[in-house]
């Protein structure tokens, strides 16, 4: 029987949350950012599949081709790799939206077919290249499982605060700049007028076409980096092997996310904590009940939040005015 | 007085309409000009073009004695001209403090701090009272036309045009306005505001500029001038249009509104507390300011907008039964054996489906008629044609998208749907704005049809010449109150447009 | 004549006195059909050449590469009859998204809206099998319809009733709808002889759907009658019906809507109830016809590449049958050349991708046209062609109007 009492268990549980919790937490940043620029990007899914292939691919051929690969410049390579491969399907909807003016919902699932094909393509074709079967190397991967050395070991304190891998901190500290960024940055101003109402942002000289774009594309890099920790992590991912469809669901919960948060970074951080926790609940809280009914319940959460945005229209719970509708001048 | 703008010869068109014609014009620092006008004089295009929105076909615009060319609002923001639209230009989720530093160039991080002292500076110096820190969404209108005015003062404005600054403010925000303006013409700055209220005009101005139709007809000073000489120089005399006025036929009520109260989104009533009755056979012309409420009462009537409280009797033909249709959907409405045809004001929007053709739009009204689950189009089709035909419309075929089709021919075919169903009452909505002249006729020419089999017509319309000409009745709306009803044949036009502006006295002076 | 009005011509009108930029942008106020669609033709082939130039870059012979995947999926009769099994339920399930996706409601729930008409159908398959073969299998069918037609209701009612964001509803009732298959799969249903794998036991023959093939040339089970019907009918449905025709004006303008009274809230959820009817019939023809049974890759991302079929026809359903084929014959192909070229077979997904991209771009080139400076244009000139109209243009009105400028005429573009 579970003990709820039991310290150790409800530890195991919190960082087995905030392990699976991460890479939904980087989707959900990516597509905020997204969002405040006007854009509703349904491509996350389909972002994080590419950031997966694109930080996977680039640390395994460095490592392939490099006579001595360093781990961590493999890590680096995967990171920059990961963001700049989401960024460009990121670039791809932004042309086809911004430049073309093409439906965004619809370009938004174009992408995530996209994406999610050009990471299963690209992906199998190194695995078949490499006989079936193509890895990281195990250094690599150890960095992108294992918490700060030294601190992590501390009782108690070191597994609730520092054990986990460098991708978890980087996720909470993007949020923290994110959150900088919106609320008290020039730039983040201006974003946000872009992307509530871009007629008046243009009329106060901002260039909104350029707002659009970096805003859409970053945003699609970081979330490249939710797919580089699916891939490389093994606690909540396949730990630097490369993996058919490896990428189930995060994309579309992270969209959801976005509304759960009312599109603000810090409560992203709680959003993804509960959601990143009731995906690993049925390992830590026994209910007696069968695990396909356990595996149901971040959708049913997801179900309940934007019924409940839905039905209690707040203005701060607004999403941004112009909210996947293109904007041109001519047409004002 | 020092100038600090001065036009010369500017001329605007669009298309075939002359909206600004040979204008020449000077606007002095420390002086607040106002510029008077009917709705469609030209006022607003021509600050536009101060402003960097519109750009003049031809003419000069000479600012500090310098020639200039201003081709956007950036321009018009550098050389220190800034406008107050009518429709606010804020984002509504910001504060105060960022809408008005919105855009400007400066550090990477935002210096609230700096940004509130400079705005409080600016509060304290012209007697603004505003919170830095509040959400636009939180704000009165009135806070909103603040911010917009602090934002271009903020922005280092001289020269600021204020585009009918009080057409939504109450009377007591009206004067703490007139105060702030007065303590920025002290400062030497220059201010132009365009209003069409001459109560207005002589509280405030030092100046008047008068445009009519297009033209610039004189400048006048404020002090020795008098309501009737405003009047005259702004309506001129009335012109003879000889739009046909045929007889009231068998009148008999037909519409009866009794107390009706409307809110709008932001719980303001858009209605207050307006009574009349429509009678068959004769056109009821509802005139008013733009936003008095016209859109509140044709969708009311139409079953389209939700009533507070009010009555609104239908009386049937040859009945003396009458029929409440308060808090009746447009089908019950039409359930009852009420014909009611509803010419909206957004065509396009609301009366018509833009991207479908004309067969289908005809079949709008009447889908529900014919086979149980086909939708027939042939008697649309049939009617398409007829509309083709009998209005004159140009258009490729019955199969042409309706936004293809040019103003006037979207007018004609929605016109032509809603009179084809025989209505016993016809509320037509603005039905000649964006025509020409030709169509306008056309329009006049179907409604007195109308009129003559009997349908009580609702005519809300803009151009106090034409509703002179056109109408049996004139109910005159003012900030959704009904401030006047009269016989359209021994009204004046001023006395009208006294109404309209709500004069607290409606004799002349 | 009003100030409004008078605005509406300005920006075209003052840019002239401008100087021109480099090029500009115009609503094009015409294109014939014909030349729209040789426009879409083109972007299709452009978006071979772009997976053409992919396949040359891994040192395959694209022509090659192209022509196997033709021939993978229609030199034999096996073949054909396989890429025909997967052509079934794509352009059925993208004849189910047709409606929702005409009245803008953005339906990405096949894929769960499948699944739980197959859960529906595979409960009367095993477990109410004593009724004769026709009348079980027609109380598998209703059964299917109705489940995945609820499953279509949900997102629908929340939508009317309170505007809830339908695009995440319906996403997250597909993940559902796995869950809940996965677990009558290793659950009540498991089929104890599978000898310890999670597996439902295979249908009767009485809840099989026949074969009805021609001689020689394939050999399938009779859904695809079902669907060809149901294309036909579809077409007359969204065409020729009043309902066909609320839902277009639905899609269009829900102002124009009340406006003829209009009970958009009814509309909106008979509408998604049809289109989730219609996907649990996919459901049922998945169990019974194709698989015999039902299991968690029943569904197998098909309401997911039905959207790319139902966008690429532009919603008409007799185009659907023929890019459900051509997207049948990229994913039978891609197996072939798995095997001959050592492709992986996502290189389908990857395909429809480019082309879907492709073909979002080029609706920009059949919307819009470019002038180059200096180049005179025929179509920059007509006076009210290229000016709207005066209501929705007026330039000072703080926020583009969604109605009318929405860019994507894609959706239901060709009302008629």
């Amino acid at each position: 029987m579970f003990d709820f009492l039991n310290p150790d268990n409800l530890m195991n549980f919190f960082v087995a949350a905030i392990l699976a919790g991460t890479p939904l937490l980087f989707g959900t940043l990516g597509e905020i950012l997204t969002e405040k620029s006007g854009n509703l990007n349904l491509g996350v899914q389909g972002m994080m599949f590419m950031g997966a292939l694109g930080g996977f691919a680039g640390a395994y051929y460095y490592e392939q081709m490099a006579a001595q690969p360093v781990a961590v410049i493999s890590v680096l390579i995967a990171v920059i790799c990961a963001f700049l491969t989401a960024a460009f399907g990121a670039f791809l909807y932004s042309v086809l939206t911004i430049s073309m003016r093409a439906n965004q919902n619809v370009t938004g699932l174009a992408l995530t077919i996209f994406g999610t094909g050009f990471a299963n393509f690209f992906g199998e074709a190194i695995s078949f290249a490499a006989g079936g079967y193509a890895a990281v190397s195990s250094e690599t991967k150890t960095i992108f499982n294992t918490g700060i050395p030294g601190l992590a070991d501390i009782p108690i304190i070191g597994k609730i605060l520092f054990s986990y891998n460098f991708l978890v901190y980087f996720a909470i500290l993007t949020a923290i700049i994110l959150a900088w960024f919106l609320n008290r940055s020039r730039a983040g101003l201006n974003l946000r007028a872009v992307g509530e109402s871009p007629a008046t942002a243009d009329a106060a000289g901002i260039n909104v076409t350029r707002y659009k774009y970096l805003a859409t594309v970053i945003g699609g890099g970081i979330c490249g980096l939710g797919g580089l920790y699916i891939v490389m992590n093994s606690s909540n991912g396949v730990g630097g092997v490369w993996t058919f469809n490896l990428i189930s669901y995060q994309g579309w919960i992270a969209v959801a996310l976005v509304i759960f948060a009312t599109w603000s970074p810090a409560r992203a951080l709680w959003g993804s904590l509960i959601f990143g926790a009731l995906s690993v609940m049925r390992l830590y809280i026994p209910l007696g009940i069968p695990a396909q009914i356990y595996d149901m319940f971040p959708y049913i959460a997801t179900i309940a939040v934007i019924i409940g945005v839905s039905m209690r229209r707040r203005r701060e719970n607004h999403p941004p005015d112009s909210l996947g509708i293109a904007y041109f001048r001519e047409e004002r | 007085m020092e100038s600090a703008i001065k036009l010369q010869n500017i001329s605007k068109s669009f298309g075939d309409v002359r909206a600004n014609i040979d204008i020449n014009m000077q606007f002095n620092k420390g002086e607040i000009l106002a510029i008077l006008g009917e709705n469609g004089s030209g006022k607003t295009t021509l600050m536009n073009m101060i402003s960097g929105i519109y750009f003049p076909d031809s003419g000069s615009i000479i600012v500090d004695g310098r020639e200039v060319t201003i081709r956007s609002p950036r321009d018009a923001f550098s050389l220190g001209i800034g406008m107050i639209h009518q429709h606010y230009k804020l984002v509504e989720v910001l504060t105060a403090a960022e809408n008005i530093v919105l855009g400007l160039p400066g550090k990477g991080k935002l210096d609230r701090a700096a940004v509130s002292a400079k705005i409080k500076q600016i509060s304290m110096r012209y007697g603004f009272d505003i919170n830095p820190d509040k959400k636009v969404y939180d704000m009165s209108i009135s806070e909103k036309q603040t911010v917009e005015i602090v934002k271009t003062l903020y922005r280092g404005a001289s020269i600021l045009i204020l585009d009918e600054p009080t057409a939504v403010l109450t009377p007591q925000e009206t004067d703490r306005l007139f105060s702030v303006m007065r303590n920025m013409r002290d400062d030497g700055k220059a201010l132009i505001i365009i209003t069409h209220k001459l109560n207005e005009v002589m509280a405030v101005s030092s100046k008047v500029a008068v445009l009519r139709k297009g033209e610039y007809i004189g400048t006048v000073e404020t002090a020795k001038t008098s309501y009737k000489e405003l009047t005259e120089m702004m309506v001129g005399r009335t012109i003879s249009l000889n739009i046909e006025r045929p007889p009231p036929t068998g009148q008999q009520d037909r519409l009866e509104l009794r107390n009706i109260t409307c809110l709008n989104e932001e719980g303001i009533p858009a209605l207050d507390n307006v009574s009349f009755t429509a009678k068959s056979g004769e056109i009821l012309g509802v005139a008013g300011v733009a936003g008095s409420g016209q859109r509140e009462l044709c969708e009311a009537i139409a079953g389209l907008y939700p009533i507070l409280s009010g009555e609104i009797d239908y009386y049937p033909p040859g009945s003396d039964k009458t029929q409440p249709i308060v808090g009746k959907t447009p089908k019950n409405i039409r359930k009852m054996g009420i014909v009611l045809a509803f010419v909206p004001e957004d065509r396009l929007g609301m009366g018509l489906v833009a991207n479908m053709h004309m067969v289908d739009n005809m079949l709008l009204k009447g889908y529900r008629k014919g086979f149980p689950v086909f939708a027939d189009r042939k008697p649309p089709k049939k009617l398409a044609e007829n509309i083709i035909k009998s209005l004159d419309v140009v258009a490729p075929g019955v199969y042409t998208p309706i936004r293809r089709l040019s103003g006037g021919n979207v007018q004609k075919v929605l016109l032509g749907r809603e009179i084809s169903s025989q209505p016993t009452v016809l509320i037509a909505a603005y039905p000649v704005r964006g025509l020409d002249i030709n169509s306008s006729f056309t329009v006049y020419n179907l409604l007195n049809e109308e009129k003559k089999k009997g349908a009580a017509v609702i005519y809300i319309g803009e151009d106090l010449d034409i509703m002179l000409e056109l109408c049996d009745r004139i109910v005159v709306l003012c900030g959704g109150k009904v401030s006047g009803i009269a016989d359209a044949q021994s009204i004046t036009k001023e006395e009208i447009g006294m109404l309209m502006t709500n004069l607290p006295d409606a004799r002349l002076p | 004549m009003q100030d409004e009005n008078i605005k509406t011509k300005t920006p075209d009108a003052h840019r002239k006195t401008r100087k021109e930029p480099f090029v500009r942008i115009v609503k094009r106020s015409d294109i014939q059909r014909a030349k729209a669609w040789m426009i879409r033709v083109g972007a299709i082939i452009l978006a071979m050449c772009v997976g053409g130039i992919i396949v040359l870059l891994m040192g395959h012979n694209p022509f090659a590469v192209y022509s196997a995947m033709f021939t993978g999926s229609f030199a034999t009769a096996t073949s054909r009859s396989e890429t025909i099994k997967t052509a079934v339920p794509l352009l059925g399930a993208a004849i189910a998204i047709a409606p929702s996706f005409r009245m803008r409601f953005w339906n990405i729930g096949a894929e769960g809206q499948i699944l739980v008409g197959a859960v529906a159908a595979t409960y009367f398959a095993l477990y109410v099998k004593t009724m004769p073969s026709v009348m079980l299998l027609l109380a598998m069918m209703l059964a299917a319809m109705v489940a995945g037609g609820i499953w279509g209701l949900i997102p629908g009612f929340f939508k009317a009733k309170w505007g809830t964001n339908e695009t995440l509803f319906t996403l997250m009732l597909n993940y559902i709808a796995l869950e809940l298959t996965k677990y009558f799969q290793h659950g009540p249903w498991r089929n104890p002889m599978s000898g310890g794998f999670p597996k439902i036991a295979m249908f009767d023959n009485a809840a099989r759907l026949p074969k009805l093939g021609i001689a020689g040339i394939f050999d399938v089970h009779i859904g695809w009658i079902f669907v060809l019907v149901l294309a036909v009918l579809m077409l007359i449905y969204l065409r020729h019906t009043k309902q066909g025709y609320e839902i277009a004006v639905v899609g269009e303008s829900e102002r124009t809507a009340r406006y003829a009274s209009m009970n958009v809230g009814k509309i909106i959820m008979r509408t998604v109830f049809i289109s989730g009817a219609i996907a649990g019939l996919v459901g049922f023809l998945l169990v019974s016809g194709a698989n015999g049974t039902l299991s968690d890759s029943t569904a197998g991302g098909v309401g997911f590449t039905a959207i790319s079929v139902a966008w690429l026809a532009k919603l008409n359903p007799i185009v659907m049958i023929f890019i459900a084929l051509f997207i049948a014959v990229l994913s039978k192909g891609s197996n072939t050349i798995q095997t001959n070229f050592k492709i992986p077979a996502s290189a389908a997904d990857v395909l429809t991708g480019i082309i879907l991209f492709f073909m979002l771009g080029c609706e920009f080139f059949i919307n819009y046209k470019l002038i180059f400076r200096g180049v005179p244009s025929a179509e920059s000139t007509p006076p009210d062609s290229t000016a709207p109209s005066p209501e929705v243009t007026a330039p000072d009105s703080a926020a583009p109007s969604p109605e009318v400028t929405a860019p994507d005429g894609a959706v239901g573009e060709e009302a008629e």
